[in-house]
């Protein structure tokens, strides 16, 4: 787990991308979800339906913003993640990641990271857009002058 | 933006129904999510902030909620994960119980109306602790004119 020092406000995580995207990932994230529309994985119905072909469920492209985020702040210390979804998402997209910490507030056992995250298609369309809240643990080293037992 | 409460439907709630949280459930979505983080793998491991959307797949017929919208005008708009301390983990066993809370329309940009429906689904631990809430809202388009 990436170790957290000291977060800030205006602190940003290293930027990640995703991608190219395949059909083989929609599938798989179909299967694990078990979200199994056929708009995700059957391209003749996706283009009977008007698009040019399927493109990824929302939720994946939330799924892959939630792993960003999770691997940045650590997969214990999430509190909330919440996505508005955008843009669709197609096969051969590349999606980058960014995530940006707006608010830091202390509490009795840690810090509550509020953090702003998007994925972002190659083209500049951005396909989905993030909230999240971390509940960092206060860093033992941290804590030497405090009192052995807490309030 | 302030919409009309839909006076044809009511909020509506749904019946519990059993999520056991399974490690190789989460390892399946940690791959699908192309996360190898250890934290989602093995004894111990916790689910990752989007995984209890699978837990729907498990409802038994009839206990879920109907938002009441045409599927072919049907999109989700919103998605939020709320944990209320340590993350769900395997082995853990849940209840899902899905809620309506919020229903409103508006008018539509080239006419006609949007509805929008808001479902949270609480889940509980054996002693009825509110452990997470998944809160998913749902827009159904205007109707082509």
């Amino acid at each position: 787990m990436t170790a957290i020092t000291a977060p800030r406000v205006g602190a940003q995580a290293p930027p990640r991308e995703f991608g190219p995207l395949t059909r083989q990932m929609f599938v798989r994230y179909a299967g694990a979800s078990g979200d199994l529309n056929p708009m995700h994985y059957d391209d003749e119905l996706a283009r009977s339906a008007g698009y040019p072909s399927v493109f990824a469920q929302g939720m994946f492209s939330a799924a892959l913003l939630a792993g960003f985020a999770t691997d940045w702040l650590g997969a214990r210390n999430v509190r909330r993640f919440g996505v508005r979804f955008r843009e669709q998402v197609w096969p051969g997209d590349v999606l980058t990641c960014l995530g940006t910490v707006t608010a830091v507030c202390e509490e009795s056992d840690g810090d509550r990271l509020t953090v702003e995250l998007t994925a972002t298609r190659q083209t500049g369309g951005v396909a989905v857009t993030g909230t999240a809240q971390f509940l960092i643990p206060r860093n033992a080293p941290q804590r030497v002058t405090a009192g052995p037992a807490g309030p | 933006m302030t919409g009309s409460p839909a006076p044809d439907v009511d909020l509506d709630s749904g019946q519990p129904w059993e999520v056991v949280v399974e490690r190789g459930k989460i390892a399946e979505f940690a791959e699908a999510m192309l996360s190898d983080d250890p934290a989602y793998r093995g004894p111990g491991a916790i689910i990752p902030p989007t995984f209890l959307t699978s837990a729907a797949r498990w409802a038994p017929p009839g206990v879920r909620v109907s938002v009441g919208f045409d599927r072919k005008r049907l999109l989700h708009g919103e998605q939020e994960y709320t944990f209320h301390g340590d993350l769900p983990a395997e082995g853990d066993v849940l209840t899902a119980v899905e809620r309506v809370v919020d229903r409103f329309s508006k008018p539509g940009k080239r006419g006609g109306t949007m509805r929008f429906a808001t479902v949270v689904t609480e889940y509980r631990n054996p002693a009825g602790e509110l452990i997470a809430e998944a809160k998913a809202t749902f827009i159904e388009t205007a109707a082509k004119r």
